[in-house]
């Protein structure tokens, strides 16, 4: 449990020095936070082996940190230098990491949705028993290809997870204005693929609902849906205003449902921590952020040579 | 230690916003999160949240102030138990480092591919195959080559391919390797880029083109841009393939030739073969090439017989045109089907006494520009001739890098030869109308070279 609160506090804090960046012009662009959304891929990383995979949209720095994806590198990404993952050439939205099992980082709404079909076919292919965690929020989920994607992960019966981060606004859309079904772990009903709605804001309610359908998807049983009910904080991206919902919707969900909060106090209830210990670990994380916001700036920014190079791989076949 | 609160850039355009009002007030204690102020971007009123905790010890721009620039200092935050003590020492926030001017160099182009095709020596036996035939070939001899190559598409397997490209393959390599789709283009071509991305070497097969219209995000955005988005370390070997252009009689949306709009991509690579020799020694190329090919096929030449070498591993080099008919009079540069056309028209040149060049291109992306331009500087004049429509076209492309590459060799403007500029039609007389063939090419030709 100390671990995920280290870990939710590290994206927490992440994010937060990614916005003071943006708004000193370091990081341009489209930017997109995932605060509040921590214990969703806190828990999920909780949930998976070495080998495993994971892949998603846009909102996408919380899933590098919890895969073990240096802060600084993704930081360095953010401000579009060559000390970046992609070496400055990705930005916010494209970044990998082959060696965490990271793979993307993906700007078009959905689109991550059939790659980590391919993830999951390649990983059945190669009978390597590994599975790929496939994540997409409440918007993607209305998309056509997501059902493409669902028909033939259970049709081939892929080691997927498929996990839903509702947070409950596509953008400006809320999810009542977008969608018949709202409850979205019921999509893959028609398809035979279960699904289960789990607190998302529960980071142990997460690492359970996910270790029950990794071990699903390992055993050859196939996809499962799980229904993250989340919430993000800020806008959807830096330029989002977030007039579509009440300022006292948001802090109901800050100061009733954190999930950082909320593991805070069951550490100091349950007598798991003590105050200095959780002390000690927000002083270590803020040394972590603040040390990659400082390679993040003085990184210098890629060669002119790197506009052509990565086009195309040029080794003889 | 007393640190700045600057003012916020909000938007990717905003220089300067106003300050529209104060929710805190100096001596306030805030935490992070907290909304402070609002802001006036150029787009919207956003909140601005605070970012580090502390108490506001002095408001630098009062609300209602306009004009200010993004990263002024706007107010001054002090830790908890800190004086605000000597803030007029608060240094300026040191501007972040200026971007260097940019350079105008214009982009090099990428290197190309530019090997020979293997030579046959002396007397190597051909075989007579279609160029359905070829294709299969190609993919089995793959398969058996390299067990991380699977092909996937609708009717591949048990109805063993739409077109019979794939007749034998289920039987040899199994359901594993055989796979028959949903009808799903999107998903499936998804899908693939996955599989290649996670190591394996996919050929895709679209029943037509025309239906990849429905996949071409993933075409472009997913397998295209990815290699370049990731700083080099994904890689997307997979192959699109599928006949391509026009069939007969289908109407517009089943005959269009894409070739002009893979050809625009970076990161792609495109070939468009006409002959069964060509058609095996690239498609194997194609599929061991370690980055995403959208290889072009060619329906109504399927059943067509070509002589194919009769060698153990037929590889051709990708990027690499052909000169199909040596000439000395004019080059007709041209790809797929058209090669056909083209050779038919220089025959009937060839009998009023113009002895044209034909260069089959191949590969659209990269262009053999190299052997383009050697020809036209022994012709001085040139052809293009294609199926797609000319706007923007597979032609317009080459005319420009002629006429940028040798100038002073051309003796007559340059001619395409090209599909009408309309959907194709699907009654017999206007498709016949629409749709170019060896007649346009001997006016072009003749036009170039001012005999009538």
């Amino acid at each position: 449990m100390l671990a995920y609160y280290q870990q939710m506090l590290l994206i927490r804090r992440f994010e937060e020095k990614a916005g003071q960046l943006y708004g000193m012009g370091l990081i341009a662009g489209f930017c997109h936070l995932y605060i509040g959304q921590e214990a969703v891929v806190t828990g999920m990383k909780a949930a998976i082996k070495d080998g495993d995979q994971m892949i998603t949209g846009y909102r996408d720095h919380g899933h590098m940190l919890a895969l073990g994806m240096d802060a600084a590198g993704v930081m360095a990404e953010l401000t579009g230098r060559s000390g970046g993952y992609s070496r400055g050439k990705g930005g916010s939205m494209h970044m990998f990491s082959v060696e965490k099992n990271f793979y993307g980082g993906h700007g078009i709404v959905g689109a991550q949705v059939p790659l980590g079909a391919g993830l999951a076919f390649a990983d059945k292919y190669n009978e390597n028993g590994n599975v790929c965690l496939t994540f997409f929020g409440d918007g993607a989920a209305n998309q056509g290809q997501v059902y493409e994607s669902f028909n033939m992960a259970k049709l081939w019966d892929l080691p997927i997870v498929f996990v839903i981060e509702n947070n409950q606004y596509a953008m400006g859309t809320s999810i009542e204005r977008s969608s018949s079904e709202t409850h979205l772990h019921r999509r893959g009903a028609s398809f035979g693929i279960p699904g289960i709605e789990v607190d998302g804001m529960d980071v142990l309610a997460v690492r359970d609902a996910g270790l029950k359908a990794v071990k699903h998807a390992r055993s050859g049983k196939g996809p499962m849906i799980l229904e993250m009910k989340t919430y993000r904080y800020r806008g959807h991206s830096m330029s989002d205003p977030a007039k579509y919902r009440t300022r006292d919707e948001v802090n109901e969900m800050r100061q009733h449902h954190d999930p950082i909060d909320h593991a805070k106090a069951r550490l100091e209830g349950e007598g798991w921590a003590n105050e200095a210990a959780l002390k000690g670990i927000d002083k270590a994380v803020r040394m972590i952020v603040n040390d990659a916001a400082d390679f993040a700036q003085t990184s210098p920014l890629p060669a002119d040579s790197e506009l052509l190079s990565d086009i195309l791989a040029l080794e003889e076949i | 230690m007393p640190t700045h609160i600057l003012m916020p850039a909000l938007s990717p355009t905003m220089e300067e916003g106003t300050l529209t009002k104060w929710l805190v007030n100096e001596g306030d204690t805030i935490s992070a999160g907290d909304v402070i102020a609002e802001i006036e971007t150029d787009k919207a009123t956003m909140e601005v949240e605070a970012v580090d905790e502390g108490t506001l010890a002095k408001i630098l721009v009062p609300g209602g102030s306009e004009n200010v620039a993004v990263n002024a200092p706007i107010a001054i935050l002090v830790e908890e138990g800190e004086e605000a003590g000597d803030l007029d020492a608060l240094a300026a926030p040191s501007a972040p480092a200026a971007e260097p001017a940019p350079s105008n160099e214009g982009p090099q182009s990428q290197p190309h591919i530019a090997v020979s095709d293997p030579d046959l020596p002396e007397g190597t036996a051909m075989v007579q195959v279609t160029l359905r035939d070829a294709l299969r070939d190609a993919m089995a001899e793959e398969m058996r080559r390299d067990d991380k190559v699977f092909l996937m598409g609708e009717e591949v397997a048990q109805y063993q391919g739409a077109y019979k490209v794939s007749r034998g393959l289920l039987e040899e390599f199994g359901p594993k390797r055989v796979i028959d789709t949903p009808i799903t283009e999107y998903g499936f071509a998804g899908l693939g880029v996955g599989a290649a991305f996670g190591g394996l070497r996919p050929i895709v097969e679209f029943m037509t083109f025309n239906f990849a219209m429905q996949a071409i995000d993933h075409i472009i955005n997913s397998a295209a841009k990815t290699r370049y988005m990731s700083g080099g370390q994904m890689s997307c070997p997979i192959v699109f393939r599928g006949p391509n252009a026009a069939a007969s009689r289908v109407g517009a949306q089943h005959s269009q030739d894409y070739a002009p709009w893979y050809g625009h991509v970076p990161g792609l690579i495109v070939i468009a073969p006409y002959g069964a020799a060509d058609a095996k020694g690239l498609l194997k190329a194609a599929i061991r090439d370690p980055n995403p090919v959208v290889f072009l096929e060619h329906e109504l030449i399927y059943g067509e017989t070509f002589d194919v070498p009769d060698v153990d591993d037929w590889v051709l080099p990708i990027g690499k045109a052909r000169i199909a008919r040596k000439g000395s009079d004019v080059t007709i540069v041209t790809y797929s089907r058209m090669v056909g056309y083209a050779l038919a028209a220089a025959e009937s040149l060839a009998a009023e006494g113009i002895d044209a060049e034909v260069v089959d291109l191949r590969t659209i992306r990269p262009l053999d520009m190299e052997t383009v331009i050697n020809s036209v500087k022994k012709t001085n004049r040139l052809v293009t001739a294609e199926e797609s429509w000319g706007c923007m076209g597979v032609g317009a492309e080459i005319a420009a890098a002629v006429t940028i590459g040798a100038f002073d060799y051309l003796d007559a403007p340059p001619a395409r030869v090209h599909q009408v500029e309309a959907p194709l039609a699907y009654a017999e007389n206007l498709e016949k109308l629409a749709l170019p063939g060896p007649g346009d090419i001997v006016r072009a030709a003749k036009g170039v070279c001012y005999a009538e």
